[in-house]
């Protein structure tokens, strides 16, 4: 019996001084928190996706509430959570912004030089099973169409060994996106015109000699333009919710060593 | 000195918590898609398992073994560490938000983690005195952190080489897992335990 209550009382002393000290952390060490942040928290759907750009749906809740982030960026969500999310925060539902796709490789066959040619079936997952492709470049865009093909407004036309997306008949369903064996089109809203056309994550120097017109991971459109873009490993991305003012974009595009950042205006 | 340093080579290369012990491979497969997501659940795991060393080898030498109950070991221990995580989660939050930034969303994931109960486990099974416990627990975590950032690294490059549709994702994940353990297995004997 002893033995019993010597076990019980020793678990149950251990809980509660443990439970006791929680509570007077809690207590004491609390930290204020907008209620707010908590209540959109609970009206995003909590699938954390990282989609609206954000680290998971309380970091999103949290940019919508101190900073002011739009509220339609959440794609799982949709028109339901944005309505929701309108109703509750006293804001105009807007609908999210057109989307379209963009190829992001600028190396056509004169900027990316090929290293055997080619003579199989003509698409790209084909092309790039051959020895990785026949292009120097290991990230590039092969040319051969798969994603003209399966864009059902052909709205994609393969010009120098490279696709490129016409925005005007683009219906961003994203076919394409899935289609590219090198998962090199994204869907970019309409409104933003300064892009890094590269998708290559070699170093600089392994980049040089596969295009002239490819991202050597330089940083500097990080240091020029901050928040708009960023690293991954070798390769500049931009950040599309990101705005970015017409002056520093340009200074972004005139001295980008690699030529791969472009002003091309999306809309139609 | 040559008793401790075997205590880190053994923990970090011989007996590689993940990939010898195969302890801690929940997080090891579930944060190792991004190597800055990888780095904070190392700084977490490293914190954590050092830590709970320390208030685990209290708890044994200091309350159950003088009461006799050092098969209550188990239960108190994971009771003991999930609070213990919890109170520093609060308190980072209070005192250090920048930390609790990158730290913070790791430490609820681990608090009842396999790795962290076992390295309090064998602090006891192995007989260790409390400094050496502390060390252990360190070093068990650098090798946990070893592990995840030479995996994440793997990863990283795997995602972008395409494989075969069958064996994206989790199925190539643990087909590189375990020729990574099998690689580890090489240091096998390097240290008598």
């Amino acid at each position: 019996m002893t033995s019993i209550l010597m076990t019980a009382g020793t678990v149950g002393g251990i809980g509660l001084v443990c439970g006791v000290a929680l509570a007077l952390a809690a207590r004491f060490l609390a930290v204020k928190e907008d209620p707010r942040i908590a209540a959109v928290t609970e009206l995003l759907p909590g699938a954390n996706c990282g989609g609206c750009g954000y680290a998971g749906c309380a970091d999103y809740a949290r940019a919508i509430v101190v900073d002011g982030a739009a509220i339609n960026l959440c794609a799982p969500g949709g028109q339901e959570t944005l309505d929701r999310l309108a109703a509750y925060l006293g804001q105009e539902a807007e609908a999210g912004e057109k989307k379209v796709a963009l190829v992001l490789c600028g190396g056509d066959a004169g900027k990316a030089p090929r290293r055997y040619a080619y003579n199989g079936v003509a698409d790209c997952a084909a092309a790039h099973a051959v020895a990785g492709g026949d292009k120097i470049c290991a990230y590039g865009c092969l040319g051969y169409g798969s994603c003209a093909r399966v864009c059902p407004t052909g709205a994609i036309a393969i010009r120098d060994g490279l696709a490129v997306v016409d925005p005007a008949l683009c219906i961003s369903c994203g076919a394409c996106v899935k289609a590219c064996p090198r998962n090199l089109i994204q869907l970019v809203p309409v409104s933003q015109d300064v892009h890094v056309l590269c998708s290559s994550n070699d170093k600089g120097p392994v980049v040089k000699k596969a295009c002239s017109v490819g991202c050597i991971g330089c940083r500097l459109c990080v240091k020029l333009g901050g928040d708009a873009f960023e690293m991954d490993g070798f390769l500049a991305h931009r950040r599309y919710h990101e705005s970015l003012d017409e002056e520093t974009g340009d200074k972004a595009v005139d001295k980008c060593p690699g030529h791969c950042i472009v002003r091309r205006s999306l809309r139609s | 000195m040559r008793e401790y340093l075997l205590i880190v080579i053994g923990a970090v290369l011989v007996n590689n918590f993940v990939l010898t012990r195969f302890l801690g491979i929940c997080p090891f497969l579930g944060v190792s898609r991004k190597l800055g997501t990888a780095l904070g659940m190392c700084g977490a795991v490293i914190f954590v398992m050092t830590s709970a060393s320390a208030v685990t080898w209290v708890v044994q030498h200091k309350v159950l073994i003088p009461l006799g109950l050092g098969y209550l070991q188990t239960i108190a221990f994971i009771l003991v560490i999930a609070s213990f995580v919890q109170l520093v989660d609060i308190a980072m939050k209070k005192s250090a938000p920048k930390l609790h930034g990158s730290l913070g969303i790791f430490l609820p994931l681990i608090t009842t983690n396999c790795a962290v109960l076992g390295v309090s486990v064998l602090n006891i099974q192995l007989q260790y005195s409390f400094g050496k416990a502390l060390l252990f627990g360190f070093s068990a975590s650098l090798g946990f952190a070893l592990a995840l950032i030479i995996f994440t690294g793997l990863r990283e490059r795997i995602d972008r080489a395409h494989p075969p549709r069958a064996f994206q994702g989790v199925a190539i994940a643990l087909i590189t897992a375990g020729l990574l353990s099998l690689a580890f297995m090489g240091f096998a004997g390097l240290v008598q335990p």
